[in-house]
C-alpha cells in the first residue's frame, strides 16, 4: 500500500503525457468503457491528469496485467468512504492547486466533515452524498460551465436527486417536499424563470461542503447574508425574543423555509394573514398588523396608478422621464416600508408611506399634466390642419381662377 | 390712403427696387420660364419639397441651437430640457426630426425620378453630380446630427457607423480617428460632431445647393425622351404662376404631414448614452442606412482576400462611384442612350434599398 501510495503521488508530479487506461477502456463495452467515455470531457484530464492520478496503476504501460497490479500501485474502485480523502490530495494542497486555480479555495474536505453528509459518511453511512454525487466522478465540469451539476442554476436539482427520493431519504427520517416547496419560491423564481445564478438555492442557505440544517438562532444570520437591513430591523424587534424563547427559527416563522413566497401587505391582514396565527383577533398585534397592511396596500396601489397614467402618457409620445425617475423615489419608499415591518412599529411604516405616498401623488398629477397636454397638442394640430387645407383650397381656387382664365401655355 | 395714391407709390418703389436689382430682368425670366406637362410632372415637385423641407431643418435647428449644448455631460440634459421645459420646444425638436427624415426620403424620390426620367442628359451632367453630392451631404446631416441627443442608440450607432468607416482599406482607421476624434466615441466625437453638422456642412451644403439651383435656372427642367413630339415640342405650363402655386400646395400638404408626424408621434428622447453599459441588443442604424448595413451583416467573413466589410464597403463605394457616373455611361458615343442598362441598374438600387431597408427593419 505504502509502494501504491507512493507510485501514485509520483504519478501526479510526473503528470505523465499517454494515458493508456483511457484508451484501452474507452474500446471496450459498457460498463468498463464508460468512466473512460466521460473523463475525455473531464476537467482534470485537461488539466493532464490520468486515470492512475486518482485509481493508482501505470498510466504508461502498455500491458494491462502490469498496468493495473498492485506492484505498479492500482487500487481499483475507490471505495465512497475513501472518495473525500482522495480528492482531499489535490483539493487540500493549497501550493498544488495554486498551480492550476490560484484563487480556489482548499477547505473542502474540512467543511465536508463538519456536514451531516460527512459526519455520516464517517460512521460508515455509504449511502450520504460524497464528492462524486454531486460533481460526477469521471465526467467533472467546472462549477461555472452551465452542464455542471453544481452549476448554481442546476444546483437544486441535483440536491433533489436524493432529498426528494423518499426511499432515499426514509432512514434518515427526512421531509422530502423541500424541493417541490423551493420550486413555489421567490427564490426559485429568480433562479430558473430570470435565470440569475445569484439567485439563492440550497447551498446558499446550508452551505455546500459543510451542507448542515440552520439552527434556529442563526436562521436570520442565514437570511440576513442577502437581507442585511432586514436583519438588522429583526434583531431590535420584540420579535426576536419572543421566537428565541419559543424555539422557533426568526425568519422562517413567517416566511416559511423552502417555500418563501413573495412578501405582500396580505401577510399582514385578512384571510391569509401571517400575523393572524398567533395574534388574535382585536388584540394590540392584530390592529397595528391591519394598519401596515392597510399602509402598504394604499401605497402599492397608488404607485401602480401613477405607473399606468405615465405609462399611457410616454406611449401617447409623451417625455415623462423625469417623472417616471421619480416614482422611482416612491418605489423605494415603498420597499423600505416593507422592510420597516420588520421593526413592528408602526410610525416607521406609516413615514415611509406617506413620503411614497406624497410622491405618488406629484408623479400622478406629472401624468394628468402631460395627457392634458397631449390633447392640446393634437387640438393645435387639429386647428394647423384645418388652416393648411384652407390655404391649400385658396392655391387651388386661385389656380383654377388663373387656368380657367387661359393664361396656362 | 386712396387706391391711386398708393398705386403711384407702389410703381415709385418697384421702379426704384428696378434700377438697383434689375428686377424686371428676374420678372422677364419667369414669365418665359415653363415646366412640362405630362403624367410624370409630378415628379417634379420632389425637389422643391426637398428644399422647403431643408428650409425647415435650417429654422428649427436655429432655434435648437438657442438650447441645445454639445458636450456630453450637457447634451442629453439640454434635449431634455428644450422638449420639457421650453415652450414648443418638443414641436421645434420633432419637426427638426421629423423633417430631416421626410428630407432624405424626398432626396431619394428626387434622384430616382430625375434617374428614370432621364433628367441626367447631356447638358445636366453636372447638374445631376451636384444633386449626388447634395444626397451625401444630406446623409452626412442624417449621420452627424443622430448622435447630438447623445442618447444611448444615437451613441452605439454611431459607434457602430464609424466603426465601419474604420474598416475602409487605406483610409479606412485615420478615418475613423477624424470623425471620432480618437480612438473611441467620447464628448470629442459628440463636439466635433456637432461642428459639422451646424458649420461645415450647412456651409458646404449652401453652397453646392446654390450651384444645383442655378444650373437647374440655366437648363430649365428636362423633358422625358420618349414624349418629344414630331414638331419636338412637349406641352408646358407657366412656371410662374401655374407651377409654383401647385408646388407651393406641394409645400402645404408637406408641412401638413410634418405637423401629423410631430403632433401625434413627437421624436422620442431615449436614454441617456452611457459609454460604459454594454450595447442594447439589436443595435441598428437609422432607415436610411439599413440596406447597407443589413448587406454588410450577410456577407461571408472574409470575400476572396479581403474581410467581408471590407469587400462590401469597397462595393459599396463603386455602386456609388457607378450611381454617380450615370450620365457618362448611360450614353454611347454615337449619342444613343442606353435606355435598359439605365432602366435595370436603376430598379435595381431602388429594390436593393427598399428591401434590404425593410429586411433590415425587420431583423
Amino acid at each position: 500500500m505504502s509502494l501504491g501510495l507512493l507510485l501514485l503521488t509520483f504519478g501526479l508530479a510526473a503528470a505523465p503525457g499517454r494515458d493508456n487506461c483511457q484508451e484501452c477502456h474507452a474500446a471496450l463495452d459498457g460498463r468498463l468503457a464508460a468512466p473512460a467515455q466521460a473523463y475525455a470531457r473531464d476537467v482534470h484530464r485537461r488539466a493532464g491528469f490520468t486515470c492512475a492520478s486518482c485509481h493508482g496503476g501505470d498510466a504508461q504501460e502498455t500491458d494491462p496485467g502490469l498496468a493495473m497490479s498492485k506492484q505498479r500501485g492500482f487500487l481499483g474502485a475507490i471505495a465512497r468512504t475513501a472518495i473525500p480523502k482522495l480528492c482531499a490530495r489535490c483539493h487540500s494542497d493549497a501550493a498544488l492547486m495554486h498551480k492550476y486555480r490560484p484563487q480556489q479555495r482548499v477547505d473542502q474536505l474540512a467543511q465536508y466533515l463538519t456536514s451531516v453528509h460527512g459526519q455520516r459518511l464517517m460512521k460508515g453511512d455509504t449511502a450520504v452524498a460524497t464528492c462524486s454525487d454531486c460533481h460526477g466522478a469521471h465526467g467533472i465540469s467546472e462549477v461555472k460551465d452551465p452542464q455542471s451539476p453544481v452549476h448554481p442554476l442546476r444546483l437544486p436539482q441535483t440536491c433533489a436527486g436524493c432529498h426528494a427520493d423518499a426511499q432515499h431519504m426514509r432512514p434518515y427520517g427526512l421531509p422530502t417536499d423541500q424541493f417541490e416547496q423551493y420550486r413555489q419560491s421567490v427564490h426559485w423564481e429568480a433562479l430558473a424563470r430570470r435565470r440569475d445564478p445569484s439567485a439563492p438555492s440550497c447551498a446558499a442557505c446550508h452551505g455546500n461542503h459543510g451542507a448542515t440544517p440552520p439552527e434556529v438562532n442563526s436562521m436570520a444570520a442565514v437570511c440576513g447574508t442577502c437581507h442585511a437591513l432586514v436583519e438588522d430591523l429583526y434583531r431590535q424587534s420584540p420579535h426576536r425574543a419572543a421566537f428565541e424563547a419559543g424555539g422557533r427559527g426568526g425568519c422562517t416563522v413567517c416566511h416559511g423555509h423552502h417555500r418563501v413566497l413573495r412578501a405582500s401587505p396580505e401577510m399582514l391582514a385578512g384571510e391569509k394573514a401571517i400575523c393572524a396565527q398567533c395574534h388574535e383577533s382585536g388584540s394590540k398585534g392584530a390592529a397595528v398588523a391591519n394598519e401596515m397592511a392597510g399602509l402598504l396596500a394604499k401605497l402599492r396601489d397608488a404607485l401602480a396608478r401613477a405607473q399606468g397614467i405615465l405609462n399611457r402618457a410616454a406611449r401617447d409620445g409623451m417625455e415623462v422621464s423625469e417623472a417616471t425617475l421619480r416614482l422611482q423615489d416612491g418605489q423605494e419608499a415603498l420597499v423600505k416600508a416593507r422592510v420597516a415591518v420588520h421593526t413592528v412599529r408602526l410610525e416607521n411604516v406609516a413615514s415611509l408611506v406617506h413620503e411614497g405616498l406624497s410622491i405618488a401623488d406629484q408623479s400622478y398629477r406629472a401624468g394628468e399634466q402631460a395627457l392634458r397636454e397631449r390633447d392640446r397638442r393634437r387640438l393645435g394640430l387639429l386647428v394647423s390642419l384645418v388652416t393648411v387645407s384652407v390655404a391649400i383650397a385658396g392655391l387651388w381656387m386661385k389656380l383654377r381662377a388663373i387656368e380657367s382664365g387661359g393664361k396656362q401655355t | 390712403m386712396p387706391v391711386a395714391v398708393f398705386s403711384q407709390r407702389k410703381a415709385r418703389v418697384v421702379a426704384w427696387l428696378d434700377e438697383r436689382l434689375a428686377l424686371d430682368r428676374i420678372r422677364e425670366f419667369l414669365a418665359h420660364k415653363t415646366v412640362p406637362v405630362h403624367s410624370g410632372t409630378i415628379w417634379y415637385y420632389f425637389g422643391g419639397i426637398t428644399l422647403f423641407l431643408f428650409g425647415i431643418q435650417v429654422a428649427t435647428g436655429i432655434l435648437l441651437l438657442l438650447y441645445y449644448r454639445p458636450t456630453a455631460t450637457e447634451a442629453y440634459e439640454s434635449v431634455q430640457f428644450i422638449v420639457t421645459r421650453v415652450e414648443f420646444g418638443w414641436l421645434i425638436r420633432s419637426l427638426h426630426s421629423w423633417s430631416a427624415n421626410l428630407m432624405i426620403l424626398t432626396a431619394f424620390v428626387h434622384m430616382f425620378s430625375v434617374a428614370f426620367l432621364r433628367g441626367w442628359r447631356r447638358p445636366r451632367e453636372v447638374t445631376w453630380l451636384s444633386g449626388i453630392v447634395l444626397l451625401g451631404l444630406t446623409l452626412a446631416f442624417g449621420f452627424s446630427g443622430y448622435l447630438l441627443p447623445w442618447n444611448t442608440t444615437a451613441y452605439f450607432a454611431t459607434k457602430v457607423g464609424t466603426d465601419l468607416a474604420g474598416s475602409i482599406p487605406l483610409i479606412g482607421p485615420p478615418l475613423a480617428r477624424f470623425l471620432r476624434g480618437g480612438d473611441d466615441v467620447t464628448g470629442g466625437t459628440l463636439t466635433r460632431f456637432f461642428g459639422f453638422h451646424v458649420a461645415v456642412l450647412p456651409a458646404v451644403t449652401t453652397a453646392v445647393l446654390a450651384v444645383h439651383l442655378a444650373l437647374v435656372q440655366r437648363f430649365g427642367i428636362s423633358s422625358p425622351p420618349w414624349l418629344k413630339t414630331s414638331e419636338g415640342k412637349v406641352p408646358q405650363m407657366r412656371f410662374v404662376p401655374n407651377f409654383l402655386l401647385r408646388e407651393l400646395m406641394a409645400w402645404y400638404a408637406a408641412l401638413a404631414a410634418l405637423g401629423v408626424l410631430a403632433a401625434l408621434f413627437p421624436w422620442p428622447l431615449g436614454e441617456k448614452a452611457d459609454p460604459f453599459a454594454p450595447a442594447p441588443a439589436g443595435i441598428r442604424p437609422e432607415w436610411y442606412f439599413l440596406a447597407p448595413f443589413y448587406t454588410l451583416k450577410l456577407l461571408p467573413s472574409h470575400v476572396a482576400f479581403l474581410e467581408g466589410e471590407q469587400a462590401g464597403l469597397i462595393g459599396f463605394g463603386l455602386l456609388g462611384l457607378w450611381w454617380a457616373a450615370l450620365p457618362f455611361w448611360g450614353v454611347r458615343p454615337d449619342g444613343r442612350e442606353r435606355t435598359r442598362l439605365v432602366t435595370g441598374t436603376g430598379v435595381l438600387l431602388l429594390a436593393w434599398l427598399s428591401s434590404f431597408t425593410l429586411l433590415g427593419y425587420l431583423k
